[in-house]
């Protein structure tokens, strides 16, 4: 399963080189690979359906316990179908819908990372892994949503949605971690077998993983990034909203409800914050006149109402949330394309402008009905039964019956009412002229709705097929015991087919007075300013105040005072923490000091007084370098050569360009008080002095052997190296020499975007002149680069 | 500054062309000879740099700046990619990210030849310190024109 995911993340890093090859035929190239995966995954459907677990495991920091291990069950083999399926089909629209785009190579690259990311989060067994993908959902889905970087409003947007999910995931890996500690391993085979609910740290543990979950899926608070997201191509929209991105949380507390969920906090958590968003997403859905708007808070009234029933922790209940959470990928996925023909095709971004497309549009407006007949959950379609099913869940719950089965009632009126207005609203009615002329797509954009709408049905009609194959095994994994319950289309009537009934009138009815339901309804907008929104931007604009200050007084723009903070806080905290410690004591042995040490020692003491005294920059610069040759000297007696003959070469490159700059210093004089070269003064002796005392501390409190004699006893054993010094360099610690000669290449673009940036006026002292000037910098450097 | 780069030497230009090609012969040589004796990719890469300062020194900027070829910032991006991927093949033989390998070529006429991923991370470290002192001195150089 590494070769899986790794092939997609492998093929986004070729896409942009392969879409110069294919051209306008690379989407539908680049679909193949996915509908392999497809194909692979359902080839492990007949193992899976029997309650096979198929893990693998690959080692990856073995000391950490973290691994790249993979695990197959039913849950995530049902989210693994469908971000390989409907992705796709996303990729076929895309190519279409961003035909002759000038970046399309670049949304490959991120759509292809995203979808690797995706499918590495629901397959990992191991906590770490899985947030690493986690973290790379959240990256590449700030690339795609800022698709459209010129435009300002895409970038906010990107930028809105990214901070929310970045909190949460912080959050999240402390959960993580807290979850790794209670359990003793980071497998979720292993956390699986436990319940931890009775652990000290099981509060703050769920409450770190409900944040993750609850940011990533638009949870009321969180709920208001999703919409603002739609500020991303649709064929975008279509995949992070229907069955992937948004949906990880939901996964995240699926996956987790059997060593998690049993405990009242879970559940009332859960419950109570999936009804609430379940409300507040329908209601905004009812307001929205955007066709993605209104598919975006619908979307979250789905995600509320996923949460909602894993709160409920019942077997129905399980079995209801895989099962609504499958009909919401197919009819949602069917929808967002849908509404992206509708604005790609006529123009059409608004439903108020849309009526009567019927003629014009006669194949998109067939499929838009049976994917929203399945919103609205009307029988015979896959909607009906997860609807049923959830109603069935909420009635025979643990908890609040009563308040739930209400809200969910609401809820469902909601969505029928949505469901109308997208199956009739601009279908139906007098033709309205259309910005564009309005006419069916081709068989790229058409296809994937069909399909999806098309199983929608054919579920509906044969709930078993994916009873059997697909959704008993995901309940299962949900709930963590056997299912008892089968889909069925028809049930007989009972309660749930009354409350379906009564919400199919209400939301009908509704739908004659959509418009007066708007007004009615007006005094909400009013309201916005006490939303979560206005806050997260009043945090946004407080923390950017609060940078911009703390910048203006450390990073003033004078070397002298960074010197002089750095300088003082070391010594101030390493000075601190010398006082604190107990036995102080020095072995201090002047006997084995040999002559030719103690007269370099001599020749760098008048060095240096000498260089801190005299009044010309050449006779400083020469002193400075007779001070670094006398260093080299010492290392040279210490029989480290190879530390010699860098400082050499080191001091001879520094004069170099000291040479070069030294025409361009002001002249030498007097520049600064008497108290601040006072001041100057005391910090520089008391630091040297700090520095001189901790090093002989470290040497003589040293109560183990270093670790130097490791390394020349395994220098030509296990490095087939002589020099010790270069073999730590190359083979032992390389990854810290890579780490150095990364810096080394920063350092290099600094200097260079630097010096050509140099306006030559004063120095900048305001902190905003400050980060325009950054600014230009990194576009600079990135002209250059370029 | 200009001043200085008008009073060429007629001594220093001439001994730079013999010393030049020396120079960078011993940086190599201190390079490869790294492992065993003193030297090393770090030190080899300051003797080349400053080998080619040399000649900024003697001549001028064009002609130490056309001996290059290419921007150093280029350099410094080479070396960095080199370095980076001498950390991979590890992987392939199911090691741990990093682990040294050595391959020994036996060659004709000259005999046994040790490669190994250390060797080529040392080279990588070496274009990667010629790159950034050179970006540094051509800057500094650059910003006087």
């Amino acid at each position: 399963m590494l070769y899986v995911v790794l092939s997609l993340f492998v093929l986004a890093c070729f896409a942009p080189l392969l879409h110069r090859t294919f051209g306008r035929h690379s989407g539908n190239v680049f679909a193949i690979l996915p509908a392999v995966l497809f194909a692979y995954f359902i080839s492990y459907l007949p193992l899976i359906s029997q309650g096979e677990l198929i893990t693998q495991r690959w080692l990856w920091f073995p000391g950490m316990n973290i691994h790249l291990s993979f695990l197959l069950d039913g849950l995530s083999v049902l989210f693994a179908l469908l971000i390989t399926g409907i992705g796709s089909f996303i990729l076929l629209y895309a190519n279409r819908y961003l035909a002759g785009h000038p970046a399309l190579g670049r949304f490959f690259l991120f759509l292809l990372i995203f979808m690797g990311a995706m499918l590495g989060l629901v397959l990992s067994d191991n906590l770490i892994t899985l947030f690493v993908f986690w973290e790379l959902t959240t990256v590449s889905s700030f690339m795609l949503i800022g698709f459209n970087h010129e435009e300002a409003e895409s970038r906010q947007k990107a930028h809105q949605g990214l901070m929310v999910t970045v909190i949460g995931g912080l959050a999240l890996m402390t959960g993580f971690i807290m979850v790794g500690f209670a359990a003793g391993s980071y497998e979720l085979s292993d956390i699986l077998q436990q319940d931890l609910t009775a652990h000290t740290l099981y509060i703050p543990m769920i409450v770190l993983i409900l944040l993750g979950a609850f940011t990533k899926s638009a949870q009321t608070p969180f709920h208001f990034w999703l919409p603002n997201a739609m500020a991303a191509p649709t064929p975008v929209s279509a995949y992070l909203h229907s069955a992937t991105m948004v949906k990880a949380g939901i996964y995240l507390l699926a996956r987790l409800q059997p060593t998690l969920g049993d405990s009242a906090a879970w559940m009332l958590t859960l419950s109570a914050v999936g009804a609430v968003t379940m409300l507040t997403g329908i209601v905004l859905a009812s307001r929205a006149t955007g066709v993605k708007k209104v598919l975006a808070y619908s979307t979250v009234m789905a995600l509320g109402t996923l949460t909602m029933l894993l709160g409920l922790g019942t077997e129905k209940a399980a079995l209801a949330a895989v099962t609504f959470l499958f009909a919401h990928a197919l009819y949602k996925g069917a929808l967002f394309m849908i509404a992206g023909i509708l604005d790609h095709e006529a123009g059409i971004k608004d439903l108020l402008k849309a009526s009567g497309l019927r003629h014009k549009m006669p194949k998109t407006c067939a499929v838009a009905i049976i994917a929203a007949l399945s919103l609205a959950g009307v029988i015979p379609l896959f909607g009906f039964v997860a609807k049923e099913l959830l109603l069935e869940a909420v009635l025979n719950g643990s908890h609040w019956q009563i308040s739930l089965i209400i809200a969910t009632v609401i809820a469902n009126i909601f969505v029928v009412l949505v469901a109308a207005l997208l199956a009739i609203k601009p279908w139906f009615g007098a033709s309205l002229p259309t910005p564009k002329a309005a006419h069916d797509p081709g068989i790229a954009m058409l296809l994937g709705p069909t399909v999806l709408a098309t199983l929608s049905l054919l579920f509906g009609l044969f709930p078993f097929i994916a009873d059997k194959w697909l959704l008993q095994a995901a309940a299962k994994a949900v709930f963590g015991g056997e299912i008892t319950t089968y889909l069925a289309l028809w049930h007989g009537i009972n309660l749930p087919l009354l409350l379906s009934v009564i919400s199919l009138t209400c939301g009908l009815l509704l739908y004659s007075q959509w418009a007066r339901w708007r007004q009615l309804t007006q005094g909400l907008e009013r309201l916005s300013f006490l939303g979560p929104e206005a806050l997260y931007n009043k945090m946004m604009a407080g923390l950017v105040a609060f940078a911009a200050w703390q910048t203006h007084v450390l990073q003033n723009g004078y070397l002298r005072n960074y010197l002089l903070t750095t300088i003082a806080t070391m010594l101030l905290l390493v000075g601190w923490a010398m006082l604190r410690l107990d036995n102080f004591h020095l072995n201090l042995n002047f006997q084995d000091v040999k002559i030719q040490e103690a007269t370099v020692f001599l020749i760098l003491l008048v060095t240096i007084l000498s260089a801190v005294l005299v009044k010309s920059f050449l006779a400083a610069l020469a002193l400075l370098g007779a001070l670094g040759f006398a260093v080299a000297l010492i290392y040279v007696f210490f029989s480290a050569v190879d530390v010699g003959i860098t400082q050499v070469l080191v001091e001879t490159i520094t004069v170099l360009l000291l040479v070069l700059v030294l025409y361009r210093l002001p002249e030498f004089r007097k520049l600064s008080s008497n108290a601040n070269r006072a001041r100057d003064a005391i910090i520089a002796i008391s630091s040297g002095a700090m520095i001189t005392l901790l090093i002989l501390l470290v040497t003589s409190a040293r109560s183990m052997e270093g670790i130097s004699s490791f390394f020349i006893e395994k220098s030509v054993p296990e490095g087939f190296g002589r020099n010790v010094v270069n073999v730590i360099l190359v083979d032992f610690r390389a990854l810290d020499t890579l780490g150095e000669i990364f810096v080394l290449a920063l350092v290099a673009i600094g200097i260079y975007a630097m010096v050509h940036l140099r306006t030559g006026s004063k120095p900048v002292t305001n902190a905003d002149k400050r980060l325009t000037s950054e600014l230009k910098i990194a576009a600079t450097s990135k002209g250059d680069a370029q | 500054m200009s001043r200085q780069f008008n009073m060429r030497s007629l001594i220093l230009s001439t001994g730079t062309t013999i010393i030049l090609p020396l120079l960078l012969l011993f940086s190599l040589f201190l390079l490869l000879r790294g492992h065993n004796e003193p030297g090393g990719g770090f030190i080899g890469g300051l003797v080349a740099a400053a080998a080619i300062a040399l000649k900024l020194f003697a001549d001028d900027y064009p002609s130490a700046k056309s001996l290059l070829r290419v921007h150093p910032l280029q350099i410094v991006g080479v070396g960095l990619a080199i370095a980076a991927l001498s950390s991979l093949p590890s992987l392939f033989v199911g090691e741990n990210f990093f682990t040294a390998q050595w391959w020994t070529l036996y060659l004709p006429i000259f005999g046994p030849l040790k490669l190994s991923t250390p060797l080529f991370f040392d080279i990588g470290v070496y274009l990667c310190v010629i790159g950034t002192v050179l970006t540094a001195i051509f800057t500094l150089v650059e910003a006087e024109h």
